[in-house]
Order: structure tokens, then C-alpha cells, then sequence
């Protein structure tokens, strides 16, 4: 039996046939769509190596199965730049240096830009280390990672404000 | 993974239609999916409830209560202004638990209903008494048994939340507390074939918000279950507590409710004495099995730390690190 689904992934729509339900958002995107940004840590929703936007929403693409995911939204670390302009959370990974071997980094990322979105942390290390928890770094790159989401809040607020004005 | 069968009802009906035995209801896929990836969860046919309608609602009702939706995912329950208004507490244990990325998939339902930790591993036939013994019970169970693994439900508890259901014999009512109480053969009271469709917090819960905290003692500060954790509530009339509210949790296979703890405290003003007499009730008949014994100190203290903090006042912003007995000592800026 296969199973018949439509994403809009980075902003394209994608048709995708799938002959197995077992098949996990991440294994979709890496192996069989090609997209090897999004990391396989520990395939348990316990380090964050993985995290994607669904529907804007950050979650661990290694537990959604994608065949429930007909007409989703879906962005990963591929469709985060504008072309050659890089997000602002990209930007602050690299001035802060929020990273050693990199591995963790998309997840890291999406997960930042996921927790900005929620606003829920502002820019409060505390907040922003609570909120980071679901992601893992294996090299401890914690400090610098927390800088680049702090830095990244305020360089967006100050964007949203200056649209407004 | 073994292989499955596949389906996506687009209507409540349907689904139950759709119910045979071997099959699993899939909600978020948070707790399910880990599970059949160790081999835990071997459902023939996984029933998607993504499709339903009108189970993502948070109604909060005239009285002072609140419905729930099934399938309204830990963080949209968490955040939602007016419900963590009504039940800080209980926006606090959903905040504690796991990480923003399961928040943001994880139901309602399916945190309820989630499989106790021991059930990824029982399937190998390990003895529950080799390795890590942390997620034990010491109350309510002869034997060792895996303790109920959701922060959510310990305040759900306390404030006698009620679950709707429906299955093959029509629509029930039955109590959060029921619901979770396990018989040597089956996990939850639910019969084959039964869904949840809600959950009901009734208006009394929202009587103690001024003064409802949830406390969860961890490994290791967030995205970590619990080693020990409380929910604490306390309703005064002028100096004194006209009624209080005390569950415990990760102690027993459901979060652990004891009426002579709570009686204990009513009529009472609330200082230390109270507080230990009430958690040393709590707390009586608890048994320490293998290694668990300090299991029974921490969880007096994590429950007597709760009904202070329950004391002292529900503050007006969760603090930076929800239901952590470290959060007084962080910094708060909200308050700076």
C-alpha cells in the first residue's frame, strides 16, 4: 500500500509518495528528498539534532511520522537563508561562536528560531537555557549558543520595531 | 519498527469504527513512536487522530472550569492565558516536563495515557531491579513497579480533573484518578477501544490559584522526569487554610492523592509543623524497594517545599525555571 501526501517544504510544494508508514519526517527529508541538514542524533526526541519547523512550530522530526503529515508546512535549515543573506539567528551562531564540531547546529538553530517565535524567553539567559534544554551539544558549546539566541532576540526585536516605526 | 497499517479517520465515529485489537491511537507520536522504535510498542494498526475535528479546543467555561480538548499539545495548554490563570499549577508541571520541541507535538491526551518508563524495556524481559531503579514506586504497588511518568496529571489529580471518553458503548465520564489506576493487567482503565476525547477541570480548581505551585525534584534541571515532585494547593480563609490539595508525584503508578494528608491541614494556619505533619501522612505506608529509600525523604521534602511555596503565593509570572527548586535562587529579570 503507499500512502499519497503533499508538503510545502521550504516554501515548495512537494508531492511525495510514500510505500511505508514507518518512514519519519527525518528520514523523509534526509534520504529520500535529499536534505541532509537536519540531523540524526539519537533518533529519540532526546537531543534536538533533528528539529524542524512544522507549521512553524519547533518539534523533533524524528518522531513524526510523515505520512501523517499530508499538507504540512515544514522548514529546516536549508530554508532558513535568503539565498546568500543568512537569518539573523544563522548570523549570531557564528559572531557568538555557538558551536565546535557543528553537528548540533542546524537543531540548534531551529530550535532557536522556534523559541524566539514562542517568545517566551526574551532575552534571558535563563529563559533561553530553559528553553534550549531540548537540545543537546555534545561539545558544550552552551555558552556561546545561549549568546547567539540572546543576541538574535534583540537584533529581531529591534527589526520588528524599526518595521514599525 | 515492525510494519503496520495505516489509517486516517476524519471523524470520531469513524475512528472508533476503525478500533481493533493490536491498534494504537496515535496522537503526537511523542511517547508512541519512541516506544515502537524499541520494540515496546508493537501496534498492528496505528489510527491517526490528527484528522478529528474539534479536539484542539480550550473552552474555558462560565462556572470557572475549563474543557479541554484532547488533541491541544502540551505548550498551547501551557501558554494559553486564560487556563494558566485559572490552574498555574498546572501550566507549571506542563512547562517542567520534557523539552520545547515535545511540548509542541505532545497532546493532552497522550501525556495522560503516556507508558510508564519501565515499558520500553519490559518487552526484553530485564528484571525492573537491575540498573536504573529511579523511575520505582514506593507507594501503591506491591512489588516494583514503574511509577506514572507525567508531571501534567500530578496537579490534574490534586484539582480532580475528569476525562471524557467515548467508545464502543457509547460516551462516560470517568476521574483522572480512576482513569490511572492500574490492576496488575491492565495499564489504565480504559476498555479496548475507548478514546479520549477531553479533559474537564471543574470550577472548584480555580478556587486555589492564588496559592497552587508545582515542584519537581530532577537529575538534572529541565528536560528530565522526575525523581520526585508535588502539587501543592491551598484555598485560605484569612490567616488560616479553609481547604488544601496535595499530590505527589513519581512515587507510585498514579500520582498519589492521601484525603487524611490534605484534612489534616484544614482550619489550620499554615507553618512548617503543618507542612511536615502533612507530607509525613502523605507519605505513610510508602516502602523503599531495592535501592529507593531515599526516594521517601526526598519526596517528604519535595511535598512540605511545595505547600511553603503553595503558601507564600502563585507568582504572577512563571518563574524562569518552571516547577525547579532552583528557581528562587535564579535571577528573575521579569521582577529585576
Amino acid at each position: 500500500m503507499s500512502f499519497s501526501l503533499t508538503l510545502t517544504l521550504n516554501g515548495a510544494q512537494r508531492d511525495i509518495v510514500l510505500d511505508d508508514p514507518r518512514v519519519t519526517l527525518l528520514d523523509l527529508l534526509r534520504d529520500r528528498i535529499g536534505l541532509p541538514g537536519t540531523k540524526k542524533g539519537c533518533d529519540r526526541g532526546q537531543c534536538g539534532a533533528c528539529t524542524v519547523l512544522l507549521n512553524g512550530k519547533r518539534v523533533n522530526a524524528c518522531l513524526a511520522l510523515a505520512v501523517t503529515l499530508d499538507g504540512a508546512e515544514i522548514t529546516t535549515i536549508e530554508g532558513l537563508a535568503d539565498g546568500d543573506t543568512l537569518h539573523p539567528v544563522q548570523d549570531a551562531f557564528i559572531e557568538a561562536d555557538g558551536f565546535q564540531c557543528g553537528y548540533c547546529t542546524p537543531g540548534q538553530i531551529m530550535s532557536a528560531v522556534g523559541l524566539i517565535a514562542e517568545g517566551r524567553a526574551g532575552d534571558d539567559p535563563e529563559r533561553i537555557r530553559e528553553g534550549m534544554s531540548g537540545n543537546i551539544c555534545r561539545c558544550a558549546a552552551y555558552h556561546g549558543i545561549t549568546k547567539a539566541v540572546q543576541e538574535a532576540t534583540r537584533r529581531m526585536d529591534a527589526a520588528t520595531k524599526g518595521d514599525a516605526a | 519498527m515492525i510494519p503496520f497499517a495505516f489509517l486516517q479517520p476524519t471523524s470520531v465515529d469513524d475512528a472508533l469504527a476503525a478500533w481493533t485489537p493490536g491498534a494504537a491511537w496515535l496522537g503526537g507520536g511523542t511517547n508512541l513512536v519512541d516506544l515502537m522504535k524499541t520494540g515496546g510498542g508493537q501496534p498492528s494498526l496505528l489510527i491517526d487522530l490528527s484528522r478529528l475535528p474539534g479536539l484542539r479546543d480550550i473552552e474555558m467555561s462560565d462556572d470557572g472550569g475549563a474543557r479541554v480538548g484532547a488533541l491541544v499539545s502540551n505548550a498551547d495548554l501551557a501558554d494559553h492565558p486564560a487556563f494558566a490563570a485559572r490552574f498555574p499549577m498546572v501550566a507549571e508541571a506542563l512547562l517542567a516536563g520534557a523539552s520545547g520541541q515535545i511540548r509542541n507535538a505532545a497532546t493532552v491526551a497522550g501525556n495522560i495515557l503516556q507508558y510508564p518508563r519501565d515499558a520500553f524495556f519490559k518487552h526484553l524481559g530485564e528484571d525492573p531491579l537491575d540498573g536504573d531503579t529511579t523511575s520505582l514506586s514506593i507507594l501503591g504497588a506491591n512489588g516494583p513497579v514503574a511509577v506514572h511518568p507525567s508531571d501534567f496529571c500530578v496537579p490534574l489529580a490534586a484539582l480532580d480533573a475528569v476525562v471524557e471518553v467515548q467508545g464502543p458503548n457509547g460516551p462516560r465520564d470517568i476521574a483522572l484518578a480512576d482513569l490511572l489506576a492500574p490492576t496488575a493487567d491492565t495499564r489504565t482503565a480504559l476498555a479496548p477501544g475507548e478514546l479520549v476525547l477531553a479533559l474537564r477541570l471543574p470550577a472548584e480548581g480555580a478556587t486555589f490559584a492564588g496559592h497552587a505551585r508545582y515542584l519537581k525534584v530532577r537529575d538534572r534541571t529541565s528536560f528530565a522526569f522526575a525523581l520526585t515532585s508535588a502539587a501543592a494547593a491551598l484555598r485560605f480563609d484569612g490567616p488560616r487554610i479553609a481547604e488544601a490539595r496535595l499530590a505527589l508525584g513519581a512515587v507510585a503508578p498514579t500520582p498519589w492523592r492521601v484525603a487524611e494528608a490534605e484534612a489534616l491541614m484544614a482550619g489550620q494556619a499554615p507553618d512548617a509543623d503543618l507542612f511536615e505533619r502533612a507530607a509525613q501522612t502523605a507519605l505513610s505506608g510508602a516502602v523503599a524497594i531495592g535501592d529507593t529509600g531515599w526516594k521517601i525523604e526526598l519526596a517528604r521534602r519535595t511535598a512540605i517545599r511545595a505547600l511553603t511555596l503553595a503558601a507564600a503565593h502563585t507568582p504572577a509570572r512563571l518563574p524562569a525555571l518552571p516547577g525547579s527548586p532552583f528557581a528562587a535562587q535564579a535571577k528573575d529579570h521579569a521582577h529585576a
